[in-house]
């Protein structure tokens, strides 16, 4: 499983990790719902940490397109706020 | 709905604005290729902007260095002229210096982060538009039209994805950019005027009073060490 980590690329995963990846992920939810600004940010770097133990980075030459996309280490509470409601800078 | 779930939708979205609207696949490839170039000429600018902000926090650092070098030299006279009291107003702008610097180390870091970051989506992207390239031109040659169109979505929506990517990447390293150049002139116009004060981050009351507090503790353990320098 191709995953994409925004500004730091593509890395190949064993497809078993989607499940650790999803438990991180709903834990992120909760946070931003709760607006639990450092709840939030340890759980994001949590789930880029993963990505990037786990997997093995794509080389360049390669043109996948990802199962799963992560978003940046930086994002923060208000920007993941925006996802979720469809705006902001990363408004389709 | 999760967030992995939104980002995909998200990107998905960008990838669509991105490569949308073309009659003849072939014409894809073709168009596809020329809003890479273009992408790549923005990720060297954004280098090239990245960098250049680097070198002028840097050069506001060395300048507050030294400030704060002559502001020590200041201090030392003032107490062998026994005048305590100019000591301690050098030693206080001394130390909101400090804290200036301090505020700039952590900035420079951040653009030096950002810095290696576009740098590594610099060298991603121009392999993959390498690759995108000579495939393109294998499918142009070799294949039937209907073969192509397969062909085709899969090695753009690869390069796409990676375009919207390296897009948001800039995007981010400009905006952080930005926040930094403002508040950076604000300082170059502070130490011209040389009325220098300290406009870290807005704290509250409470943390207001307690950063006096160990201010006013570092002074007086400052002016305690150029006390016994001196001799006084």
């Amino acid at each position: 499983m191709i995953v994409r980590i925004i500004g730091q690329g593509q890395f190949d995963v064993r497809s078993g990790l989607y499940d650790d990846l999803n438990k991180i992920d709903n834990k992120i939810v909760e946070y931003v719902q709760k607006g639990d600004e450092k709840g939030y940010k340890k759980s994001l770097a949590e789930l880029i940490g993963v990505v990037l133990r786990e997997g093995k980075k794509v080389p360049d030459k390669e043109l996948f397109e990802s199962s799963v996309i992560v978003p940046p280490a930086d994002m923060t509470l208000e920007e993941a706020r925006q996802v979720f409601r469809g705006e902001g800078i990363f408004k389709g | 709905m999760s967030l992995l779930n939104r980002m995909g939708t998200v990107i998905k979205a960008k990838m669509n604005k991105l490569i949308g609207g073309m009659e003849d696949p072939r014409e894809t490839l073709d168009y596809s290729y020329e809003k890479q170039l273009d992408l790549l000429q923005n990720v060297k600018r954004g280098v090239a902007e990245v960098t250049t902000s680097k070198v002028r926090l840097q050069l506001q650092r060395a300048k507050l260095v030294q400030n704060s070098e002559k502001l020590e030299v200041q201090a030392h006279e003032a107490l062998q002229a026994n005048r305590e009291d100019l000591a301690r107003l050098a030693l206080e702008r001394k130390n909101t210096i400090t804290s200036q610097i301090e505020s700039l180390d952590k900035e420079i870091a951040t653009l030096e982060v950002e810095e290696e970051k576009l740098v590594a989506a610099e060298k991603r992207l121009s392999t993959k538009i390498e690759v995108f390239r000579s495939r393109k031109e294998t499918i142009k040659a070799e294949y039937s039209a209907a073969e192509a169109q397969v062909r085709i979505s899969e090695s753009v929506s690869g390069i796409s994805e990676e375009m919207v990517d390296v897009g948001m990447s800039i995007e981010r390293a400009e905006n952080k950019t930005e926040d930094m150049k403002a508040r950076s002139g604000a300082l170059d116009e502070l130490i011209d005027k040389g009325t220098l004060v300290d406009f870290t981050a807005p704290q509250d009351d409470i943390d207001r009073e307690l950063a006096k507090i160990s201010q006013k503790g570092q002074i007086e353990s400052e002016l305690a060490r150029l006390k016994s320098e001196v001799g006084k």
